[in-house]
């Protein structure tokens, strides 16, 4: 098994109370079926839109840099067999139905 | 604050709501955190309340409160604690928490969660008293003073019951799981047997204080009722449990008075007895009848059921209730069961028999402490016209008395023996 870092880009946010509401139940739902498969390493967590960034100089601006569609909006830890199989897990996410996507990314393993 | 409106019922009955809910988020282990929480919400329901009025629906509101109050701890300790291990991490992370709990408090699944928590209340580790005690106050939502004045026991004694009993409990780990079949059929004769124990002290109880009685004998049926409406939990003797609480309790008008005073039977006012119970007990029992199982409480729904048949005492069927006793003895054989068949037999055959059945009791000694023995056969003793005999066993009966209402009662039976 490797570990992968999902992390959810873009996507729209907000909506009425029911309607994030319901897209919660679909996060739940999407997160208890990958803790009942096992794949679920650490579900992390939702990330706000704003923040600051810091650079080389010691410069402190504000909010991310990225465009809204690729903003990181949160992140997990999955196991899986293989790249593939943890993109196809991947497909399940509530993200998708909002216009947003999934980046799968292997854990580096250091050797050191 | 209107005080009709937030009564002591709807704290007690919402407790029970919220405690089991609460222990499904936090897990078993965290108990003392979950009575913590409702605790927490009733004060601010107090302090609330008393400003803007008590809400149209009370207890939404108090499920709401505890809902909130269960999200702020979670967030607080997912770091320092570990809550319910059935949820894992969905109740460490913000993807998930609030819908996790918002499933939790859906009241469809609350009665699940108040079953989970009785079927765990009812470990075969913990005695029958502690499991009894349990159940009253996590399940019942009573007090400490509530059930120390329902087992005639102190509130400091109760107190140290109770928090070994939980410590106990909370060291068993995890929710009892009642999706489980087999599981649920093993445990079931325990719940059940604390249910009737909780309705046997509100109706036979030692507590002179008749609200009290009627109180456990109500809360009995109420959770009764509540494992009958479960697919499981509903089985013929769940059915006939039901049958026998509703029809013993429709005699409690009459048998106990408001001042807490106690009338046989024989000296109860027939017409005071709850028709409506009447109706609701033979409901049961007659939806009891089904499968292959005879339970005691079958045979003891039916002795009330023969009870209440009868608008006098002489026009009881005697022959049916000697016959469902020995049916009774056969399947749950106990000393107090033979004097009530014995007592049964006396109105069948005349006082001589009913005493000679009484001295053929096998364990009878064990009856010793029990003032009833020596008032039953004081009684026969009576009839039979031999008072002085009879005058003696009432004061053996007198000694035991538990509470001024036995007291009372076999004062009478005394002044009775002299005329």
């Amino acid at each position: 098994m490797s570990e992968f870092l999902y992390l959810y880009r873009g996507g729209q946010r907000g909506g009425t109370p029911e309607q994030s509401q319901q897209i919660m139940q679909k996060w739940l739902n999407w997160m208890k079926d990958l803790t009942t498969s096992g794949n679920l390493k650490d579900p992390g967590q939702p990330l706000e839109g704003e923040g600051k960034v810091v650079d080389t100089k010691g410069t402190v601006t504000d909010g991310p840099f990225a465009e809204a569609k690729d903003l990181v909006g949160g992140f997990s830890l999955v196991e899986a067999d293989s790249l593939a199989r943890a993109a196809e897990l991947a497909r399940g996410c509530p993200i998708l139905e909002v216009g947003g996507f999934v980046e799968v990314r292997p854990i580096m393993k250091m050797d050191m | 604050m209107h005080r009709s409106a937030v009564s002591d019922h709807l704290f007690r009955h919402e407790s029970g709501r919220m405690v089991a809910a609460l222990t499904r988020v936090f897990g078993l282990h965290n108990l003392a955190l979950a009575e913590d929480v409702v605790q927490d919400a009733f004060c601010r329901a107090l302090e609330v309340w008393k400003l803007r009025g008590v809400p149209e629906n009370p207890s939404a509101w108090l499920m709401k409160t505890a809902k909130n109050r269960a999200l702020d701890v979670l967030r607080r300790e997912r770091t320092a604690r570990t809550f319910a291990p059935d949820l894992g991490r969905l109740l460490q992370t913000e993807w998930t928490v609030a819908n996790a709990v918002e499933e939790i408090f859906d009241p469809i699944g609350i009665p699940d969660d108040q079953l989970r928590l009785m079927f765990s209340c009812c470990h075969p580790r913990l005695p029958d008293t502690a499991q009894v005690m349990l159940v009253l106050q996590l399940a019942g939502g009573f007090g400490v003073q509530e059930i120390a004045s329902a087992f005639v026991s102190s509130r400091a004694a109760v107190e140290k019951r109770l928090t070994r009993a939980k410590k106990s409990l909370a060291e068993s780990g995890v929710l009892f799981d009642i999706a489980d079949a087999a599981d649920f059929a093993r445990r079931l004769p325990a719940v059940q047997r604390a249910l009737y124990l909780i309705f046997s002290e509100g109706y036979h109880g030692a507590s002179p204080r008749s609200v009290v009685r009627g109180d456990l004998c109500r809360e009995a049926i109420r959770l009764t009722r509540l494992l009958a409406e479960h697919a499981l939990g509903d089985a013929p003797s769940t059915r006939a449990l039901c049958a026998l609480m509703y029809l013993d309790a429709a005699r409690l008008p009459s048998r106990l008075d408001a001042s807490g005073e106690l009338n046989s039977l024989f000296d109860q006012d027939r017409t005071r007895w709850d028709r409506d119970m009447i109706v609701a007990g033979r409901d049961w029992l007659e939806r009891s009848a089904f499968g292959s199982e005879i339970s005691r409480y079958h045979v003891e729904a039916g002795i009330a059921a023969v009870h209440a048949a009868a608008s006098r005492f002489e026009d009881t069927d005697w022959n049916a209730i000697v016959a469902l006793y020995d049916t009774l003895t056969s399947i749950a054989p106990s000393p107090v069961i033979a004097l009530n068949r014995a007592i049964a037999v006396a109105q069948l055959r005349g006082p001589q028999l009913g005493l000679e059945a009484i001295d053929a009791i096998d364990d009878r000694d064990r009856l010793e402490r029990y003032p009833f023995y020596h008032a039953a056969r004081g009684e026969l003793e009576r009839r039979r016209g031999r008072g002085a005999v009879a005058r003696a066993h009432f004061e053996a009966a007198l000694a035991l008395a538990r509470n001024l209402s036995e007291r009372r009662f076999l004062e009478k039976r005394i002044a009775e023996c002299e005329r």
